[in-house]
């Protein structure tokens, strides 16, 4: 009979190639970060100095932009809270047929440009709203949709949801306290990265805050870098650390915990 | 338990749903007196699911009425009907402990945490699982979550206790010591029960009247023994039970099967009929020489207390089943030719799918 090979021979070692890729995926990462780490910190000389820091910290117009951004991340992060996740949760439940034309609608803003989306809003919203920021924060929570509707979206496949509703309801439930008792808590992870994703998107958005001329911290950072490079790019630092930050506040508030224990019996 | 749990009357008035072309349910009428059992059995897309979910309000019918002690549920959200469902699918809440799971439907009804979670823990001891309060979905086996969820919709008290298929993810020893213990509880505290299966053992071992349902309507709900021994039509005799249909003919009033004759009342002289034969009420001996009455032995499968043998006759040209106990069945070797007889005064014949 022929020898069998032991596994530990025939076990493909993970070694070498992935640890290459890793490393190769860390540099291109970090080198462009810390090079303009390093640019927003040096001077002419070679000399270090965190004065663009400074500078930038106690500008007014820093205050004012991320006030309005905050503004504008709170509005979206509602319209995911409050529109999307009971929205695809009654997908899931009662309209399953109708999910491929919710989907294909929820790509729209990857296919419309956003200047048509800004033009478009300019000429058909009311002018109470064309004067106030929440029309920017409507158009944020549909400009998030491509990318929030997926995030729910998986995580409620992960789940039962289903089984989960009926039997929140058989017990007394109302829709509201079987959203968020039920359905909400054991789709966390999802609802945290639909709501991270949509505050990456509002912190990074330029094109249709621009063109509806708010002065969102994106466009604040970049009039800054028409005039003072390494200030523009000392708050793309610290904006970075604070997406950051939030990744990690977020993954510390998401942190269920699942240990499988093997148990037996009836 | 709370003495206050009582069973109540259910009557399903004339039920009828539809999904586009199918119809689920054909006008469904069952009556459940209080603190009754009732099972629900037949095949799959029967209707025996809806009917569960149209009394719970979790489906909407498209006529008919549900009624609770006299009271007309038919419009009443699912939420205000006090109906207690253990599902097929586990489902327990994942982010809930076992106690704050049974707790639940208590405290949706704003019920002080003290009071509910004594309640909660009383279930848990009622059914057995004193020690797993604060472990979750996942750190429980099947059996127990199933348990957990017996004891969740006991919690709120319901007027009726809906299970839907709750033992069939189970393994076949799980599912039987479950079986038992949910028809100990049902009986300890008296909720009338609706019991949804296609395991018919299930239903006859735990149901006070079974029924059968075939394309969305009741063919016949009785007493376990009586569906059993005395089906209502060839479906029912076909599906509850093994049966064996065997080709015969009538001829003056009497059916002639296996060089038998047995007495029967309705068809016409000639006829071609379907006779059906539980595999027990045919019995067989060795015998040497070949005649109307004997077969051969196919095979011979050993089913613990019971062997059934499957055995070809030259009359029928149809393998026939018999049940023996499986300490008589040592003789009957695979090739072994033996005679058949028929144990039954009367038989039920299957005339072009009516008996």
């Amino acid at each position: 009979m022929a020898k069998i090979k032991s596994a530990s021979t025939i076990t493909p070692k993970p070694g070498v190639g992935l640890k290459t890729w890793l490393i190769v995926g860390f540099l291109f990462f970090a080198i462009p970060i810390f090079s303009a780490a390093l640019f927003s910190v040096q001077v002419g000389d070679g000399s270090y100095t965190i004065s663009s820091y400074t500078r930038m910290l106690t500008d007014p117009g820093l205050s004012e932009s991320l006030w309005l951004s905050t503004k504008l991340v709170l509005m979206t992060v509602g319209i995911v809270l409050l529109l999307m996740v009971p929205t695809v949760t009654w997908l899931h439940i009662r309209a399953q047929k109708a999910k491929r034309v919710v989907e294909f609608i929820t790509l729209l803003p990857l296919i419309i440009p956003p200047v048509v989306t800004a033009l478009g809003l300019l000429s058909s919203m009311p002018s109470f709203l064309k004067d106030s920021p929440y029309l920017l924060g409507f158009a944020y929570g549909a400009l998030t949709m491509p990318y929030t509707y997926r995030a729910l979206d998986a995580g409620l496949n992960s789940i039962d949801v289903k089984t989960l509703v009926d039997a929140g309801r058989g017990l007394g439930a109302s829709w509201r306290q079987v959203l968020s008792s039920v359905i909400a808590p054991n789709i966390k992870s999802a609802i945290f990265g639909a709501i991270f994703l949509a505050v990456a998107l509002v912190l990074g958005e330029f094109v249709v805050s621009s063109l509806l001329i708010w002065n969102t911290l994106p466009v604040w950072m970049a009039l800054v870098g028409m005039s003072d490079a390494e200030g523009a790019v000392a708050i793309s630092v610290m904006s970075l650390i604070f997406v950051w930050l939030l990744l990690m506040v977020m993954s510390l508030l998401d942190g269920s915990k699942k240990v499988k224990i093997n148990v037996g019996g009836v | 338990m709370s003495s206050t749990q009582r069973g109540s009357l259910v009557e399903l008035s004339n039920l009828v749903r539809r999904f586009g072309e199918v119809t689920a349910l054909d006008g469904l009428n069952l009556t459940i007196q209080p603190g009754e059992l009732v099972a629900l059995l037949g095949p799959s897309g029967c209707g025996k699911t809806t009917a569960l979910r149209l009394l719970a309000g979790l489906d909407i019918a498209d006529s008919g009425n549900v009624i609770v002690d006299g009271n007309d549920l038919t419009n009443v959200a699912a939420s205000q009907r006090d109906m207690g469902m253990v599902f097929q699918a586990y489902s327990l809440f994942p982010n809930m402990t076992a106690l704050e799971n049974v707790a639940f439907g208590l405290k949706v009804r704003g019920v002080d945490t003290a009071k509910r979670e004594s309640k909660a823990q009383e279930l848990l001891d009622l059914v057995a699982l004193t020690n797993q309060a604060n472990r979750y979905s996942h750190q429980m086996s099947g059996g127990q979550q199933q348990r957990v969820a017996l004891a969740r919709a006991l919690a709120i008290e319901p007027k009726v206790l809906l299970l839907d298929e709750p033992l069939s993810a189970l393994d076949a020893k799980v599912r039987t010591q479950l079986r038992d213990e949910i028809r100990r509880i049902q009986i300890e505290v008296g909720t009338t029960t609706l019991f949804v299966t296609h395991d018919q053992e299930e239903a006859m071992a735990m149901a006070d009247r079974v029924g059968v349902m075939s394309n969305g309507k009741l063919e016949q709900i009785d007493k376990p023994n009586i569906v059993y021994s005395n089906p209502a039509s060839a479906f029912v005799a076909s599906f509850v039970g093994a049966m064996n249909r065997v080709p015969a003919k009538l001829n003056a009033g009497k059916v002639s099967i296996l060089g038998q004759s047995i007495k029967h009342g309705g068809g016409s002289s000639g006829n071609d009929l379907v006779a059906l034969l539980r595999p027990e009420s045919i019995s067989v001996n060795v015998e040497k020489s070949p005649s109307a009455n004997t077969g051969s032995v196919l095979a011979r499968s050993f089913l613990g207390p019971q062997t059934r043998l499957t055995i070809t006759t030259s009359e029928t040209k149809t393998n026939i089943h018999v049940d023996l106990p499986s300490s008589e069945a040592g003789p009957f070797d695979p090739g072994t030719t033996v005679a058949l007889k028929i144990q039954a005064d009367s038989l039920l014949t299957d005339d072009n799918g009516k008996n």
